[in-house]
């Protein structure tokens, strides 16, 4: 596979405030790949890079071969889908998809063909000369992404263009871009928080948090194989428990010891445990690994999201069957469900659910703060 | 536009109750005398209907002397005419100057920011006639700004009596009101606005062109209109700078409702209304195209 953007060693700080610590990342041709991470881990910040909107204070941009540190953004063969989406309110539909064709001065009869064919593929035909302050955010946003498609660019940027939509739309649109990406075969880069969207879209997901790479990988890689408890956690819900592995596929947490399928750790080695809430099966107390009690039910729909009291740590368990708060249950975990990691400066930061409910808080909070911040900017 | 909370468009009785003041002044103080001026603009001494005032306006002649003899000029015709230019000029140097300013204005820290619209603002606090009368000591012969020249040995100029006297004096007073509907636009531009452009491929100068310019449009046209329309009937200016050498149009109304014309002076004031509101409404149409297209 072709690499089209390398990022080699790329630092950026804001008033000294580090943003990207030495970033390396290969990004290849015809790839969705995705940044994904919580508020302030740099994923914008890579993006803008990339797109010439900041300069790297230190490292490498490279583009299909060439370096293009100091390149400004008009001469990028890059497009980008801005944020609430960034369409010029003097012009109409028409007019901001012909935006770029017009500035390379491309004939009058072939902007009106590919204008045409692009608002086609944003399911817009018909909108032609309508004003864009008239169209809801789910069709702002198809203007946005056919006025950067429009000149056929190598790699096209794409900075949380979903956030603003409500869940519905969301979900189509998510179907949509991956099809868009598909049929034209552009290289897309992806910013989003939302880690659901991210393992859905995406060929490639690449995990940030405080200004570095913890992960990249696949979508199942990411979540069957997470690298560190912060990855572990942010993506999807995991127990993430104190262990020692005693050898080679032996590994002991939460008083018992397991089988699993993990080796290649020095003998004694203190390492994080995984187990994902929907891997844990319940069985009578008696037949348990681990026995616990119940202390809270939340019934999802699709399943019910229960909380057991193991010996003081709170685990997360996702069924289809039915237990009561307070009952005594056993849990048995099969050795492919458990996954071990190094320890990191994460380890004991995450994957306890005994402030569920707080946590529960903080996520709300994160997402209130993303919103204010993007309103502030379009305040701006 | 008109917003209401009511539905059908009906007001409430507290917005009635609101908007009360406004409209018994609106009533008073600008419908009213509009009224007067048309109705005296078009009656003679005994209040009967007559359109002689009007057509005095563009039939009255005069002779002036110039260096090439004296010539038969149309004296309203000609004093309109003047306004207009020193008005239009005045205009074109406050945008140039304004335009550029506002929009690194709002590229400036917001204590700096606050600290310079504070600035612009002082001279408006002052007292037009004082600030008039400063402009006259700097500009006169023996004034200030030639007594500066004068130490740096770099000759004299004679500015006070002329034209460009009657444009600086313009200028300075009108500026800020040309700054501050620029700036109060270009602060609120998208930020993201402009980096799409870029995006798109367009270098600084199209960036400019196709997007920041257009969308400033609104900002320079009530600024057009803030300075324009007062500059054009400004008449203590001209007198002071212009050392009553270039009879504007304010103060030929002036002269006639000093002199007690007040018929003729309703007319004068009636044909500058007409003419500057077609001119409004054509920059406005001729905007609104620019922004459409």
């Amino acid at each position: 596979m072709k690499k089209i953007v390398e990022l080699k060693n790329v630092t950026k700080a804001f008033d000294g405030e580090v943003v990207l610590d030495h970033i390396d990342l290969d990004i290849y041709d015809n790839e969705f790949l995705t940044l994904l991470g919580p508020s302030g881990c740099g994923k914008t910040t890579t993006l803008r890079i990339i797109g010439g909107f900041e300069t790297a204070d230190e490292g490498d941009v490279i583009f299909m071969g060439e370096r293009i540190n100091d390149m400004p953004p008009h001469k990028r063969n890059v497009n980008t889908v801005f944020q609430r989406y960034a369409l010029f309110p003097h012009l109409n539909v028409f007019e901001n998809v012909a935006f770029s064709l017009r500035e390379k001065k491309v004939p009058k009869a072939e902007i009106n063909e590919r204008v045409t064919e692009m608002l086609h593929l944003v399911a817009l035909s018909g909108f032609e000369k309508r004003s864009v302050a008239s169209l809801s955010g789910g069709q702002q946003q198809r203007v946005a992404i056919a006025r950067a498609l429009v000149n056929h660019p190598k790699l096209l940027l794409l900075d949380e263009p979903l956030a603003a939509l409500d869940l519905k739309l969301r979900k189509d649109m998510q179907k949509e871009l991956k099809n868009i990406q598909k049929a034209t075969g552009i290289t897309f880069i992806f910013v989003t928080h939302d880690q659901e969207e991210a393992l859905s879209m995406s060929d490639t997901v690449v995990v940030m948090s405080e200004g570095r790479i913890q992960q990249i990988g696949t979508p199942i890689d990411i979540y069957n194989e997470p690298t560190n408890a912060f990855v572990a956690d942010f993506i999807g819900e995991s127990n993430i428990l104190d262990g020692v592995m005693l050898a080679d596929y032996k590994v002991r947490f939460a008083g018992h010891i397991f089988n699993c399928v993990d080796a290649g750790f020095e003998p004694k080695e203190p390492v994080d445990v995984v187990v994902r809430p929907e891997d844990v099966d319940i069985v009578p107390e008696e037949k348990g690994m681990l026995k616990g009690v119940v202390t809270a039910v939340t019934f999802l729909g699709v399943h019910y999201e229960i909380i057991v009291d193991i010996g003081g740590f709170k685990w997360m368990i996702q069924t289809t069957d039915f237990v009561d708060v307070n009952e005594h249950i056993g849990l048995s975990i099969d050795p492919d469900a458990i996954h071990i990691m190094k320890k990191s400066k994460y380890s004991g930061m995450f994957g306890d659910y005994s402030s569920f409910s707080d946590e529960m808080d903080e996520i709300g909070e994160i997402d209130g703060e993303e919103l204010a911040e993007a309103e502030s900017e379009t305040a701006e | 536009m008109k917003k209401t909370n009511s539905v059908k468009g009906q007001r409430s009785l507290i917005q009635r109750i609101a908007l009360a003041p406004y409209s018994v002044w609106a009533l008073l103080f600008i419908v009213v005398p509009l009224i007067f001026i048309a109705y005296y603009a078009f009656t003679d001494l005994d209040y009967h209907f007559t359109t002689e005032n009007i057509t005095r306006f563009f039939t009255t002649t005069s002779l002036v002397a110039d260096g090439e003899g004296t010539r038969e000029v149309r004296t309203y015709v000609l004093i309109f005419l003047r306004s207009l230019k020193l008005a239009v000029i005045s205009t074109a140097i406050c945008l140039l100057m304004a335009y550029p300013f506002a929009f690194l204005l709002t590229k400036a820290k917001p204590r700096t920011q606050s600290i310079l619209i504070t600035l612009i603002m002082i001279p408006m606090w002052m007292n037009f006639l004082i600030r008039t009368y400063a402009w006259m000591t700097i500009l006169q012969d023996t004034g200030i700004l030639n007594g500066l020249l004068g130490m740096l040995h770099l000759g004299k100029v004679h500015i006070i009596g002329t034209e460009s006297a009657v444009v600086i004096g313009m200028v300075y007073d009108y500026l800020p009101y040309m700054i501050l509907p620029l700036y109060s636009i270009m602060a609120k531009m998208d930020e993201r606005l402009i980096e799409a452009a870029y995006d798109l491929g367009c270098n600084g100068a199209g960036v400019f062109r196709r997007v920041i310019w257009p969308l400033s449009l609104p900002g320079v046209l009530s600024g057009i209109e803030m300075v324009l329309i007062p500059s054009i009937s400004t008449f203590y200016i001209s007198q002071k700078l212009g050392n009553g050498k270039f009879y504007l149009i304010g103060d030929a109304i002036e002269g006639q409702y000093v002199a007690n014309n007040l018929h003729f002076a309703a007319a004068i004031a009636f044909v500058l209304m007409i003419v500057l509101l077609i001119g409004m409404a054509f920059l406005q149409r001729a905007a609104n195209k620019r922004v459409a297209a």
